[in-house]
């Protein structure tokens, strides 16, 4: 049993939205690309050229169809990895301290040498968001890249995590949603971003905005296409007339 | 348990140094960061300053690195010494390579040049490779666009001097409804989602036309899953609501659109439907200013849309008086098309609404001064907010041309295209049909072809025909059978070469196309053809030489390997004479160059066409003394000058210090100086000349600046393609050069000069086989180059077949179930899964997961291999047989475009197989499988 921090001081995250994500995968391979070389073991893969082949990746995007009432069917892509959460099961779950969670940020991270590879975090995690490294025998999740986000070697607009920078419609963004006048707050807030299953009472730190409604039947524009005459002569009598004015 | 929060090394070495280069994942061009670590790749971001991606990057790009490390990397040059198809080889020297195809090809040159067919597939130096063809001289050259999407190019360069993704953009910044047609993920890749995210972040309004909902369709705020290959119909039905609402920019076509130029109407007369000329040439209108004639280009004239003239007994009409009897017609509204398109009346009428509302109602006006090629000054920059793009989806069908030519249509008729908010070229298009060349055929033993290859026919007298009147090109390009065929047929070369029809050939040689498996038509019977041999024992094509990196499936069809290398390992400019990567704002090309060294015995095939190039002494590559004039290709790249001051790359010529403006002598330091740059040289647009660019002064002055022109050269948009009209009258008895009996028919229907739309759906028998299959590529896999990505193939390992709703129930689907899936030419078992968001008479899967056991370097029991399939089995090059005696090509009959799409099929349910049939079995891997576990970290 691990304990988490009574506050942290910031409360990092992402802010995905679900209307602009056409769920192409760059964001799950930049991420499996940056992670693979930077914080802990690199992100192994099995039988990668033969018959099963499975790897670790932090990020993943799921595709799922929702098929409304009225109108077609619709398919929503949805990337998913740690929602950083406020009460995280996983850290407390921890039986060695390996899970925590950062005061500073609140990003929750694996101490990959104090990991005995056990997966209770990923049993607690109602979101499936850990991957037990197949070759390493460790937890491996989502860091919210705490290797970029600070990093002085970077340029200051890379620091950002790999999957933000890579993202090529702009679906993700990544700030601090304990500040309510934050870039990512505010959004949140214009967009109606929600909680990843808030029933499991996890509080997640990163946010999913909504589909915009799609379909619309609209049918108020009948007017615009009142015909200007009837018949190609007719036409030639308003096309003369049109031309008069231009 | 206490907390103890362990220090984090929150600012690590990220790498030892950053190299700039040019992605080749897909055919996008992104800029990208490679970072290295003790002398190798690490690593793989977009590059921020780059024009084409601004820093972001996809799935593939970042996966890039193990395409890099890959198993199936060819690793020499390599001799079949197994019979053909059975991947059996040894590896063999460069000198011996070289010698070998040198052997072969030099008597070829002396004695009959078109016996080589030499075909690039999906090259991105083809202005280098097509000059070594016609050093060479053979007629038989091309890449891969007539299996792609020739139909968008050549519609697009016919009707409006431009076309979608290469050759121009929506304006994303401005416009406020976009809508797509036919593209589902890919093409181009990464600007596509860019732009889609900037519509989404301000509220504009996406309409996504496609049969399946998946990808950017997904993120549509409206989707329209039309009948497949029904996208002209609804067009014209939109051009139809639109006309008779009167809701067209009547302005923007009589100025800048051949709508009111003067078509002589005399049946009988040997120029029926073509324009009324000057005696230079000029095409005329009436000026309403004076009720006279005048040529088009004149000064201060208004040309008058509903201009009729009569001279010496002949009535002339404007093209837009022909358009309204065309469009205006009944056939064409919304309720007489709707059944067979798929969409409601209704919701027709309301796109076609919609449209008008945006166009019309929320103009917008930039204020720029500009003016145009007549000398007419506007104070500000007219914008109507309407945006379109579109690619394979629509035109490769054997209707997309014409569908494609509606499009355009339907774009300039709201006055969008060059306006702010709508469509925009990129640089070095505009350029009109007439600016690119014609095709070329003359050939001589020992001389190089008498011009380019490919081109763009303006009637008859251009087809690429013999003395005799027969196809002068392998692949009949330039033809009757499909006169417009701008980019070649690559697809037929094969099964042409295979039946000697036109000619034998001794030679066929290949780069970077996967012939033999998921770029050919009826994949197995092209296996045989390749494999077939004579009464004699000797194979039926002489010769392969094929050029890869990798060790794909066609590489067993070969007799003589010459091993490329990867994409970091290599030279190669993305060229203004070429396939550019510029943008609406700007020009721009750029480089790859080798960050890394190859660890294997590979060559760049550029630089190894500069050697043998030499070896065959062809002008060009040798000097006057017989010596070889270009080291390699970063040496052609530097030095060679296409015309005087304009060469391969546009950036750094002669002393330009700040990038220069096109122009000048070359540069031995212009790859250094494109690599200080980040890989990639850019010159923007002056803000004058940003729009309306075929007519704008300002910009035709800018771009002979920078070298697109040699002097200003502004046109009208081709509503009326009157070269189409020359062809309709060729097939009517007019002129010296005539079709045979049997196409006049096809060539009076198709070749009509204003947009039509016809039902491919009959010729591929709908009747017996009413379900359409198509496939789409996915975002993160390209083509067959994925597969061997051990992280991509994570992601798109296997490709179901996805089944509507009303087909599952139909069928009694459930998950887990194999389905035989019947054409008019074969069948194939495969895998199924359901799909809700798809047109209900559609099927479909991802394109090119299908693997042959023992390519690409996986184990033979890998997914793709299979569970993996192809509907290339189920499409054959021909058309079924209609009981005329004759055989009809499944293509484009203008273009000659390969219609994969037409492909219409039967479903029923059976017992799983052991694996998707039909299963070949195993090619021997000249290189081997790949390890069983990757767990890698650079040092840094």
């Amino acid at each position: 049993m691990t304990l988490l921090p009574e506050t942290t001081e910031k409360k990092l995250g992402l802010v995905i939205d679900l209307d602009t994500c056409v769920g192409c995968h760059a964001c799950v391979v930049s991420c499996k690309g940056w992670n693979t070389e930077n914080y802990g073991a690199p992100l192994s893969d099995q039988d990668p050229y033969g018959g099963a082949p499975s790897g670790t990746f932090l990020n993943r995007v799921h595709s799922f169809e929702v098929t409304p009432k009225e109108g077609a069917a619709q398919l929503v892509h949805f990337p998913k990895s740690c929602l950083h959460c406020e009460d995280a099961p996983c850290v407390t779950v921890c039986p060695t301290g390996a899970s925590y969670k950062r005061v500073e940020d609140g990003i929750v991270l694996v101490n990959e040498s104090d990991c005995i590879g056990c997966g209770l975090c990923a049993w607690a995690c109602p979101y499936g968001a850990r991957e037990m490294d197949q070759a390493e025998g460790v937890m491996k999740k989502c860091t919210l890249c705490v290797d970029r986000i600070y990093n002085e070697n970077l340029p200051e607009e890379d620091r950002q995590p790999a999957c933000v920078r890579t993202c090529p419609s702009g679906a993700r963004h990544f700030g601090d949603l304990g500040d309510p006048e934050s870039e990512v707050s505010l959004l949140v807030a214009e967009r109606g971003g929600m909680d990843l299953m808030p029933e499991q009472g996890t509080k997640p730190v990163n946010k999913y905005l909504p589909p915009r409604p799609r379909d619309a039947a609209i049918d108020i524009l009948a007017p615009l296409l009142e015909p200007v005459a009837t018949g190609p002569k007719g036409f030639l009598g308003w096309l003369d007339k049109a031309l008069e004015k231009i | 348990m206490a907390r103890v929060q362990p220090n984090v090394d929150t600012s690590p070495k990220v790498s030892d140094e950053v190299r700039q280069t040019t992605c080749y994942m897909c055919a996008c061009r992104c800029g990208i960061n490679v970072h290295m670590k003790d002398g190798k790749v690490a690593y793989i971001e977009g590059n921020k300053d780059h024009p084409v991606n601004q820093g972001v990057l996809c799935a593939k790009g970042s996966a890039g690195i193990m395409q890099v490390n890959a198993p199936s990397r060819l690793r020499a040059p390599m001799k079949r010494v197994g019979p053909r198809g059975s991947g059996e080889f040894e590896e063999i020297s460069w000198d011996e390579a070289l010698s070998l195809a040198t052997d072969w090809l030099a008597p070829v040159r002396a004695e009959a040049p078109q016996k080589l067919a030499f075909f690039t597939g999906r090259d991105q130096s083809q202005s280098f490779t097509s000059y070594w063809a016609q050093a060479f001289g053979t007629p038989n050259y091309a890449a891969h666009g007539g299996f792609c999407s020739v139909n968008m190019a050549a519609a697009g360069i016919y009707t409006m001097g431009g076309a979608f993704w290469e050759f121009g953009q929506p304006d994303w910044d401005h416009t406020k409804l976009f809508m797509l047609f036919g593209v589902a993920e890919d093409h181009d890749s990464n600007p596509i989602k860019m732009g889609l995210g900037k519509l989404k972040a301000r509220g504009a309004k996406v309409i996504g036309v496609n049969p399946i909902r998946s990808g950017y369709n997904a993120i549509a705020d409206d989707w329209v899953g039309i009948t497949p290959g029904t996208d002209g119909l609804f067009i014209l039905a939109l051009i139809h609501e639109l006309m008779t609402a009167g809701k067209i920019d009547l302005d923007y076509l009589a100025h800048y659109t051949n709508a009111p130029v003067l078509v002589n109407e005399e049946d009988g007369s040997p120029e029926k439907g073509l324009f009324l000329r000057t005696t230079d040439g000029a095409p005329m209108v009436i000026d309403r200013n004076t009720g006279k004639p005048m040529p088009y280009d004149c000064e201060g004239i208004e040309p008058d849309l509903s201009g009729t003239l009569r001279i010496a007994g002949t009535t002339h009409r404007s093209v837009f008086q022909l358009m309204i009897d065309e469009y205006l017609d009944p056939r064409h509204a919304a309720e007489n098309v709707a059944r067979k398109v798929g969409i409601p009346a209704t919701r027709i009428r309301a796109i076609a609404a919609e449209l008008a509302r945006v166009a019309f109602e929320e103009e917008i006006e930039l204020p720029t001064p500009w003016t145009d090629f007549r000398g007419r000054t506007q104070q500000t920059m007219k914008g109507r907010p309407v945006s379109f793009h579109a690619m394979r989806g629509i035109s490769a069908h054997a209707n997309g041309f014409q569908t494609c030519r509606a499009l355009h249509m339907l774009q300039i008729l709201l006055g969008s295209v060059e306006a702010p908010g709508g469509f925009r070229f990129k640089p070095p298009y505009p350029k009109p049909a007439e600016a690119h060349p014609k095709p070329h055929c003359g050939v001589k033993p020992g001389q190089p072809l008498d011009g380019p290859h490919l081109g763009f026919v303006h009637g008859p007298d251009d087809l690429a025909l013999d003395a005799d009147g027969n196809p002068a090109r392998i692949d009949k390009a330039f033809t009757w059978e499909n006169p417009m065929s701008a980019h070649g047929l690559m697809h037929m070369v094969i099964s042409n070469a295979h039946a000697g029809d036109p000619y034998k050939i001794d030679t066929l040689f290949m780069y970077m196309a996967n012939m033999s498996w998921n770029s050919s038509m009826n994949t197995g019977g092209v296996m045989e053809m390749l494999t077939d041999q004579d009464e004699n024992g000797d194979y039926v094509i002489p010769r392969i030489i094929y050029s890869d990196a990798y060790s794909s499936e066609m590489v067993a069809f070969a007799d003589l390997i010459l091993p490329d290398t990867t994409y970091l390992e290599r030279h190669d400019c993305i060229s203004l004479l070429d396939r550019p990567i510029c943008e609406a704002d700007a020009a721009a090309d750029a480089i790859r160059w080798p960050v890394i060294e190859p660890d294997r015995n590979v060559k760049g095939f550029q630089s190894m066409l500069c050697e043998l190039g030499a070896r065959l002494d062809l002008p060009g590559f040798v000097n006057d003394d017989g010596s070889q004039k270009y080291a390699d290709y970063a040496d052609y790249i530097t030095n060679h000058q296409r015309r005087p001051g304009i060469g391969p790359l546009a950036g750094w010529r002669g002393e330009a210090e700040d990038g220069g403006t096109g122009r000048g002598a070359p540069n031995p330091e212009q790859l250094d100086r494109y690599i200080e740059n980040g890989g990639f040289w850019i010159k923007h647009i002056p803000e004058a000349a940003k729009y309306y660019k075929p007519w704008s002064n300002a910009y035709q002055d800018w771009a002979v600046e920078t070298g697109i022109y040699d002097k200003p050269a502004p046109y009208l948009f081709q509503l009326y393609v009157e070269p189409m009209r020359k062809f309709q009258l060729a097939a009517e008895g007019v002129g010296e050069r005539q079709p045979p009996d049997h196409l006049r028919g096809r060539l009076m229907r198709t070749m009509s000069p204003l947009p039509i739309w016809y039902d491919a759906a009959p010729d591929n028998l709908s009747a017996s086989y009413p379900i359409t299959a198509l496939t789409q590529r996915p975002m993160a896999m390209y083509h067959s180059w994925g597969s061997q990505n051990a992280w991509l193939r994570q992601i798109h390992g296997h490709n179901p077949l996805y089944v509507p709703t009303k087909l599952w129930e139909e069928h009694k689907f459930t998950d887990g179930d194999w389905a035989r899936v019947t054409s008019p030419h074969g069948e194939i078992t495969v895998p199924v899964a359901h799909m809700a968001a798809l047109n209900e008479n559609t099927i479909w899967t991802w394109n090119a997961i299908g693997k042959r056991k023992g390519a690409w370097a996986l184990d033979k029991d890998a997914p793709e291999a299979t569970k993996g399939f192809l509907l290339n089995h189920l499409i054959h090059e021909l058309l079924p047989a209609k009981g005329d005696g004759l055989r009809w090509s499944n293509s484009d009959p203008i273009t000659g475009q390969a219609a994969w799409f037409d492909l219409k099929v039967r479903l029923e349910k059976v017992r799983a197989p052991a694996e998707s049939q039909p299963a070949y079995p195993p090619q021997a891997s000249p290189v081997g499988t790949g390890p069983g576990e990757l767990k890698v970290k650079s040092k840094a």
